[in-house]
């Protein structure tokens, strides 16, 4: 302190600018990149910049409808895992083994659909198998992750590897023919011109709105996502919602199995491979905070239909895979970069 | 720095504040909490940049963009939430940031000398510069804390509430050590709540009340503690805790707990609570009183012991169990362990009962919303807004919403861990009242808190522990601060 006897001095300045105006836009520019409607909007706005891309591009053969439900047939698997994973996320978890959990589903449902063979309601048995095997592939992470306190990347990365290998062995690295005329026409069957795989993701996607949205179910996932050790305070069973949780993810992974078997006829220990990948890339884009405690299934679906739609921009402009996983690659990061910004928003005023 | 003002989110936190401070001073900022306090500072290390207003330093207009401005000038911070590192060494803490390096490699030796020669003008020579921060006592912390503030060529430290963490001796080593820096010719600008910590160590003061200077530079020995409370708070405070309602004779055992033991932390602690009792646990920080509240709740599993709450013997380590019982815990870390921070009040308020209010499995928000605007109009809580996220209101308030979540929950045995921690002067008065009030209901309580005047003013029992056992249990009226005192300290050296 050698010059002077004052690091800061007062001196008298004009007053503060008037709040008024500062506020209004502050508030109007909050709702608009932080809130929940206006994070949707965002992906609203990605997602009309892709079409008119691939109308400019790609005219007639993007923009008529067929090619519509193609794009949203495309996305209708990877969706419906994609809404398990939204769960998991929120929850403060990961699962990376949904991809090879629906593999090993498609696999057993149709080995017992051999095995229970020539009975007309046997496409039912194969339906529930794989939903079963999906539902237990998830318990049996949920348990390892929340009793065992094994780290959720670790137990579901194990769980991904074991998976595959099982459903080889199982398959004996054949594919598994589905030979029940009575599924496949179900499966392909128009419901009011949308077909069922469309509609078994709405299904799907609107159920876990409300299971989010409006249940005590999704309640406890925003709150043990949002702070476990509160949610454990205030007397919430937090260990058996996490393996709900998971076990959630593996139904999706079961029903995602059906959907597949539906679609290719054929169950083979390769379905679903790097899935989990895309989904994880679905529900980050959409605008779920990969720490937990939020998300949105509508900002999922969005996430969904962006990539299905790239896909479909690159392919009808005869572009290539490679190209495609690179524009991939670029929207994740750029989602990621975006969220953290609202993030920082939204933490910061305190 | 003058004319400084702030808006966040359309909420303006700080208006026009003053604040001038003088080499080698001990500069107080008293405030209740959202009374702008953090703003200011944060503003003046350079974390918040103002929307108006100027800061000058040593008679030049600066402004200060970042943490990394501020430090750069001289201006060290030692924010209120420890904000160091548990994984590394205390020499690693210390020059986080700014390592001693050649050519890429660290120069631990030099780093670790320097470290040692900080840690010893601080009093705590005795502290190894490679043992790993994560395995100090708060207080040594708060340590490594200082030595990494006075690492830079500082001429200005701040400091946010540091002896919220410290006890007693603690605290008399940090006022030596801030001596020592202020007779360097090194300002410190101070934070706290406690009155009594001005007196003995402070110059000047600057008193803030919702985000405007009440007073600037005020001469800490020529105003009375009336004036500060006033011009703190708007209104004269008398009687900060309220007188105790007599127990009936016939209120029932509410809690019970019997020959419980956490192995290595505390043993055989048995006490019990009456309907509309208020038992208080004295003692010093690492006593064993927050672990015994954890374990009673059963978020520590007990290694012997029972617990019965109503009557009903509670399983050992389960949170579930107790809060069924009808306990309710309000932890010593309201934002880590209380709060889901992000989301609204209400889904705060009703986190133990949302299932209790949902119809077939789906939640009712409308009733949630309604049960939650009861309480805030019951217990005062501000802003009276069920949906303002829980991050945005002030200590005091987060300590509201604890109490009305167990409110809803029709708790019966409430258990507050330092319930006033980082709660201002006026609103601790709010918070001892109602805590009185339920206790009037009927409810029994068990506070713990490291300010002994506090349990004594609140309770009408008084366990004292020391080491990891009940010292002795006496009628609060029936001992003083100082018995208190020699208590914890002959338990703790026995």
């Amino acid at each position: 302190m050698s010059e002077s006897q004052s690091p800061t001095i007062a001196r008298a300045e004009s007053g503060p600018v008037s709040p008024e105006p500062q506020q209004r836009r502050r508030f109007t520019a909050r709702s608009l990149l932080s809130g929940s409607v206006g994070r949707n909007l965002g992906l609203i706005l990605a997602l009309a910049a892709l079409f008119v891309v691939g109308a400019i591009t790609a005219g007639d053969r993007f923009t008529n409808i067929d090619n519509i439900l193609v794009i949203v047939r495309l996305a209708s698997i990877i969706g419906v895992i994609s809404v398990g994973m939204t769960f998991v996320i929120i929850g403060g978890g990961i699962d990376l083994s949904v991809g090879s959990v629906m593999g090993l589903a498609s696999v057993v449902a149709t080995l017992s659909a051999v095995q229970a063979l020539a009975d007309n309601s046997t496409w039912l048995v194969m339906v529930f198998t794989a939903l079963a095997v999906g539902l237990a592939a998830g318990f049996l992470n949920g348990f390892v992750i929340a009793y065992g306190k094994v780290v959720a990347f670790m137990a579901t990365l194990a769980m991904l590897v074991a998976a595959r290998g099982l459903a080889e062995i199982l398959a004996n690295r054949t594919t598994q023919v589905v030979r029940i005329p009575e599924f496949i026409e179900f499966m392909n069957m128009d419901l009011l011109g949308i077909d069922m795989l469309i509609w078994i993701f709405v299904l799907v996607a609107v159920a876990g709105w409300i299971l989010l949205n409006r249940t005590t179910f999704g309640r406890r996932t925003v709150a043990i996502g949002g702070n476990r050790e509160a949610a454990r305070l205030a007397g919430l069973a937090v260990r058996r919602h996490t393996m709900y949780l998971y076990a959630l993810a593996g139904l999706t992974a079961g029903i995602a199995a059906v959907m597949i078997l539906g679609r290719t006829t054929a169950g083979t220990s390769t379905h679903g491979q790097l899935y989990e990948l895309d989904a994880i890339a679905a529900v980050v884009v959409g605008g779920t905070l990969l720490v937990g405690g939020r998300g949105t299934i509508t900002g999922t679906v969005f996430g969904v239909l962006i990539f299905a739609t790239l896909t479909n921009v690159f392919t009808q402009n005869n572009l290539s895979t490679s190209v495609q996983a690179v524009a991939k690659g670029v929207i994740i990061v750029v989602a990621v970069l975006l969220q953290q910004r609202f993030a920082g928003q939204g933490s910061k005023s305190h | 720095m003058s004319g400084i003002s702030k808006n966040f989110s359309g909420v303006q936190a700080l208006k026009n504040v003053d604040l001038e401070i003088v080499a080698g001073e001990v500069h107080c900022i008293l405030g209740q909490n959202g009374a702008g306090k953090s703003t200011l500072i944060k503003t003046l290390a350079g974390a918040h940049v103002p929307d108006s207003g100027t800061i000058e330093w040593n008679g030049e207009q600066v402004s200060l963009h970042s943490p990394q401005d501020a430090i750069e000038l001289g201006i060290a911070t030692m924010y209120q939430e420890l904000d160091v590192v548990d994984g590394l060494t205390i020499s690693e803490n210390i020059f986080l940031g700014h390592e001693l390096s050649m050519g890429g490699f660290l120069r631990a030796g030099e780093a670790n000398e320097r470290t040692r020669r900080l840690l010893e003008r601080l009093g705590h020579g005795d502290l190894p510069p490679s043992r790993e921060v994560g395995t100090l006592s708060a207080a040594n912390k708060q340590i490594v804390s200082m030595a990494r503030a006075l690492s830079h060529d500082t001429r200005l430290i701040i400091m946010d509430e540091p002896s919220a963490v410290l006890d007693g001796e603690e605290v008399k080593n940090l006022f030596r050590v801030v001596r020592e820096l202020t007779n360097a010719g090194i300002a410190v600008v101070y934070i706290t709540h406690r009155l009594e910590e001005i007196r003995e160590i402070g110059d000047r003061i600057t008193v803030l009340k919702d985000g405007r200077s009440t007073a600037n530079g005020l001469d800490v020995s020529e105003t009375p503690t009336s004036e500060l409370i006033r011009r703190m708070t708007g209104r004269e405070v008398e009687n900060v805790f309220p007188p105790a309602t007599p127990i009936p004779d016939d209120a029932p055992q509410a809690l019970e707990v019997d020959g419980l033991s956490l192995e290595g932390v505390f043993h055989d602690v048995g006490f019990t609570v009456r309907a509309g009792e208020i038992v208080g646990l004295a003692g010093l920080v690492g006593s064993g009183r927050s672990e015994i509240l954890e374990t009673i709740y059963g978020a520590r599993r007990a290694t012997s012991g029972t617990v019965r709450a109503n009557g009903r013997e509670l399983r050992r380590g389960s949170v579930r169990d107790a809060v069924r019982a009808g306990i309710g815990l309000s932890p010593e870390e309201r934002k880590s362990q209380g709060l889901l921070l992000d989301e609204p009040i209400f889904r705060n308020v009703t986190l133990s009962s949302f299932a209790r209010f949902a119809r077939g499995g789906f939640v009712d928000e409308r009733r949630e919303r309604r049960i939650a605007a009861e309480q805030i109009d019951a217990l005062e809580l501000r802003p009276a807004d069920p949906d303002r996220p829980a991050r945005t209101l002030s200590g005091g308030n987060q300590q509201k919403i604890l109490l009305a979540r167990w409110l809803v929950n029709r708790t019966s045995v409430l258990l507050l861990d330092e319930p006033t921690r980082g709660v201002d002067v006026g609103a601790r008065a709010e918070i001892y009242a109602l805590i009185r009030e339920l206790a009037a209901n009927g409810d029994a309580v068990v506070v713990v808190s490291s300010e002994i005047e506090e349990v004594l003013g609140l309770a009408d029992t008084v366990l004292v522990v020391g080491d990891g056992r009940i010292l002795t249990t006496v009628k609060s009226d029936q001992i003083d601060e100082h018995q208190v005192l020699d208590l914890v300290m002959k338990g703790t050296s026995a």
